[in-house]
């Protein structure tokens, strides 16, 4: 299985006359990114669209998804498959990616869990979507709408927008493009075939309101753990349906770039043998924990793996079913290693994790998540920075009478990303 | 938290859904429950039955209170 | 120019030259200036800083009198105005490390000053005090007196100017058990496939976090007569009046709350909710109850199954709230259910 990644660098968006790419420019339509984003559906009330630039003194807030602008270009399916496209294998041909920018989506709080992304300022040295070039949209829906539904109608809305803007990159040359290629691992070369066999253990988190996952458009606590090609996440096949808490919940655009995979793509052949990718869920019952946490060992084993990258989602009960899964995964004589971030406690004098194992003696921290951040006020706030002593990592008294914020690295989106997309660690002192 | 209160010498019965993680953090008397967002119930049976299953647990809480452990105990 | 920092130096009897063992009994007293190891500090401190005073104590006066020494030490300390505390080294003499360590402590809790110790890293004060001190890690025995000086007195300038410092290791100092954050050169993703393969190659590598180790409580006798307790509700659920009137976090919870029961037999889904923001809440805020029985140990309180159902329940948010804070809190709840004769908790979880 081959994909080609044709990286489009885009380097300003404007709002235009007409959706296109000049120029390494993305020029937007607004309005009909409005109407492609809105899909004709009644419920949301209304849409509004603003950029936001790296370095502008802009916050958006509270934010529910970030989205990779990409669009199928030749090979089976579409993007985003089970949502914007057919349910097809997708992961092979050739994707074009609208690479620098992304597509935001705010709205009114549903939850207690979204997040924020400053542009500028300390807030923006914790992830790299400060580093985007932002296309927010502030989404509203009727009032009679139940929560579920609201969740529903911003994470599509998000995907037709990244779907719409996607297409304005189908017949531009990339800058750029990476060939991802998958080998079944049966037909590993004769040269490598003395390197470890290394499987990626991708968790992904399922318990409900904002808190799922979907592949191929199925919510993924339904699913079995289950085998996955590499080059599938890069065409949109997992879509994010969380945002709890902001730091270390996987965003739609984290999937699309899941740095695990692209990291063991590059490697395959050089230092180990990628062996292939097991989803699996993270649920709400015991039961359900245990049958997953089974099932996936089993599947490690099926592929023969020597080692294996465990990524977990979210933190507290996700820790009983990551430290299952090691244990188990350990007592098969098979490697692991973990990657999780912290809650330590705002001193950092407290155990970080809710649970462990021996086992895990091999563990990738991605930061202590209750680390307290001052955020100086900003000029421009895009949502409502009110929200933010609701979100989880804010308290009461977050916001200053200025717009300053002190809350807890959670707030903000991906800062503590267990794909490990950010270089943030945490270490005793 | 549970076992803070029994270090203070008040018998605590822990009813959680995440088994393990009670377990690692050190509860005594642990009674298992149903699901992370509705511990003590269930949304998918009828009003009087989830009231049943949540008086069954309840009455396991009170039946690990008169039981005699010799140490963590999943009743 | 910058002025000169005042530095008081603690030191025991053999080190203060008050005499060997037979001398250990010697209670605190002062000395202004320097005085043995304290003339290599200075040397280290040049221009920066000046060691004003010595306050010295016998180790087994010490160990046997840890209250009456702090106290008096402290008050030897407060007169010389000083900005740095340095205490030994210990190197492997356990009475002194224990007082080295006590001493920076209390010293650094009241004062508000820079305090830096040194010890070999299996003197019983580095396990107490490691925590609570900067210890710098040194040599077993006074072979390692002028690198340890060294490092107690490039540590604590920084410390005293407020730089930042480095790491443990590159400072010199036994970790304090706080985890921080740093940017490492690589990603996570890379980080975790060099691990993996290193560990697969049987090469060294360090984890990033080292599993906790918790600790456990004794187990306590079964109660027989049910019928005849107070019991208590906790719960970790989040389930609070409508509209969280203690503003409860909705992750990492620096707060519980305490809500009167009294009379109430049912929690109305009007008139509570979750403040839980690490669960779908849509359950919890149909019914309560799904959180918090309250219905049904109400039921089996007036069936006499219990005597009593305490007139208060608390709450809190167990969402990434930290182990210390859980701890907190419940050291606090336990004070009231002592006092009002609780015997029995039920604690529901999420």
């Amino acid at each position: 299985m081959t994909l080609e990644l044709g990286r489009i660098l885009i380097e300003e968006v404007k709002w235009g006359r007409k959706t296109l790419i000049k120029k390494r420019s993305l020029y937007i339509d607004r309005d009909e990114l409005i109407k492609k984003a809105q899909g004709g559906d009644t419920r949301i009330t209304s849409i509004t669209a603003e950029i936001a630039r790296p370095g502008e003194s802009t916050r958006i807030i509270p934010v529910k998804d970030v989205i990779e602008p990409r669009v199928k270009v030749e090979g089976r399916g579409g993007i985003f498959p089970g949502f914007i496209s057919g349910v097809e294998t997708v992961g092979s041909g050739r994707t074009h990616v609208l690479q620098g920018c992304s597509v935001v989506t705010v709205g009114q709080v549903v939850g207690f869990q979204e997040g924020m992304i400053d542009m500028n300022g300390p807030g923006a040295e914790y992830t790299s979507f400060s580093k985007l070039l932002n296309i927010a949209l502030i989404i509203d829906v009727a009032n009679n709408v139940s929560k579920h539904e609201h969740e529903e109608l911003l994470r599509l809305a998000g995907l037709r927008a990244a779907a719409y803007l996607g297409e304005a990159g189908r017949d531009v040359k990339p800058g750029r493009v990476d060939r991802f290629e998958f080998k079944r691992p049966s037909s590993i070369n004769e040269g490598s075939k003395d390197l470890p066999r290394i499987a990626y253990l991708y968790m992904l988190l399922s318990q409900g309101l904002l808190h799922d996952s979907y592949l191929y458009g199925q919510n993924v606590k339904n699913v079995l753990p289950t085998l996955l090609l590499p080059t599938e996440v890069m065409d949109g096949a997992v879509v994010s349906g969380n945002c709890v808490s902001a730091c270390d919940k996987n965003t739609t655009y984290h999937h699309q770039n899941n740095p695990i995979i692209e990291e063991l793509l590059m490697r395959d052949g050089v230092d180990l043998n990628f062996v292939g990718i097991i989803v699996s869920n993270t649920n709400i019952t015991l039961r359900d924990k245990q049958r997953s946490s089974d099932y996936a060992v089993k599947l490690v084993e099926l592929l023969g793996a020597d080692g294996v990258v465990i990524s977990k989602e979210g933190f507290g009960n996700p820790d009983a079913d990551v430290m299952m899964n090691c244990a188990k995964i350990e007592e098969k004589g098979i490697a692991t290693v973990m990657v999780t971030d912290e809650f330590a406690g705002i001193d950092g004098g407290s155990q970080s994790l809710a649970d462990s194992t021996p086992h895990a003696n091999a563990v990738i921290s991605v930061g202590n998540a209750n680390e307290l951040i001052s955020l100086p006020p900003m000029d421009k706030v895009i949502g409502d920075e009110r929200i933010i002593e609701k979100l989880a990592g804010g308290m009461s008294g977050s916001l200053s009478v200025e717009g300053g914020i002190t809350a807890e690295l959670q707030v903000i989106m991906g800062a503590t990303n267990e794909l490990g997309f950010e270089t943030l660690s945490s270490r005793e002192v | 938290m549970a076992k803070e209160i029994e270090r203070a010498g008040i018998l605590t019965v822990h009813i959680c859904t995440i088994v393990p993680i009670s377990k690692t953090v050190g509860a005594n008397r642990i009674i298992p429950a149903s699901a992370i967002p509705y511990p003590l119930g269930d949304p998918s049976k009828s009003r009087e039955e989830e009231r049943a299953l949540r008086r069954k647990m309840v009455e396991k809480a009170f039946n690990a209170i008169k039981t005699k452990i010799d140490g963590q105990k999943v009743f | 120019m910058e002025r000169k920092y005042r530095v008081v130096h603690y030191l025991n009897q053999f080190f203060g030259r008050i005499g060997g063992e037979d001398k250990a009994g010697t209670g605190p007293l002062g000395r202004e200036g320097a005085v043995g190891p304290g003339l290599l500090f200075q040397e280290f401190f040049g221009h920066d800083a000046e060691v004003v005073g010595t306050v010295i104590c016998g180790d087994n006066y010490f160990n046997e009198h840890p209250q009456e020494a702090k106290d008096k030490l402290l008050e030897f300390i407060k007169g010389y105005g000083p900005d740095i505390l340095l205490a030994g080294p210990a190197f492997n003499a356990g009475r002194y490390g224990i007082a080295c360590g006590a001493i920076c402590s209390h010293v650094s809790d009241q004062l508000g000053i820079t305090s830096v110790t040194g010890m070999f890293s299996e003197n019983a004060g580095v396990e107490l005090y490691r925590k609570s001190a900067y210890i710098i890690e040194t040599k077993a025995s006074l072979t390692g007196m002028k690198d340890a000086s060294g490092k107690m007195v490039t540590l604590a300038m920084k410390l005293a100017r407020g730089e930042r410092l480095i790491s443990p290791e590159e400072e010199g100092y036994i970790p304090k058990g706080v985890r921080m954050n740093y940017s490492a050169d690589k990603k996570g993703a890379a980080r975790a496939v060099d691990m993996l393969l290193k560990k697969l190659k049987g090469e060294p590598f360090t984890t990033e976090y080292c599993m906790p180790v918790f600790d456990r409580v004794e187990v306590l006798p079964p109660i027989d007569n049910l019928s005849e307790i107070t019991l208590a509700l906790i719960t970790s659920g989040g389930i609070v009046p409508r509209g969280n009137p203690d503003h409860i976090e909705a992750s990492s919870a620096k707060r519980y709350g305490k809500y009167d029961i009294q009379g109430v037999d049912q929690l109305r889904p009007d008139e509570y909710e979750t403040a839980h923001g690490g669960y779908d809440p849509t359950y919890a805020n149909e019914d309560p109850h799904r959180v918090l029985p309250l219905d049904v140990i109400r039921e089996m309180e007036q069936e006499g199954v219990i005597d009593r159902l305490y007139p208060y329940y608390y709450a809190t948010v167990g969402n990434g709230t930290s182990v210390a804070n859980a701890k907190e809190f419940a050291q606090k709840i336990v004070k009231d259910l002592i006092r009002d004769g609780v015997q029995a908790v039920i604690i529901s979880s999420t």
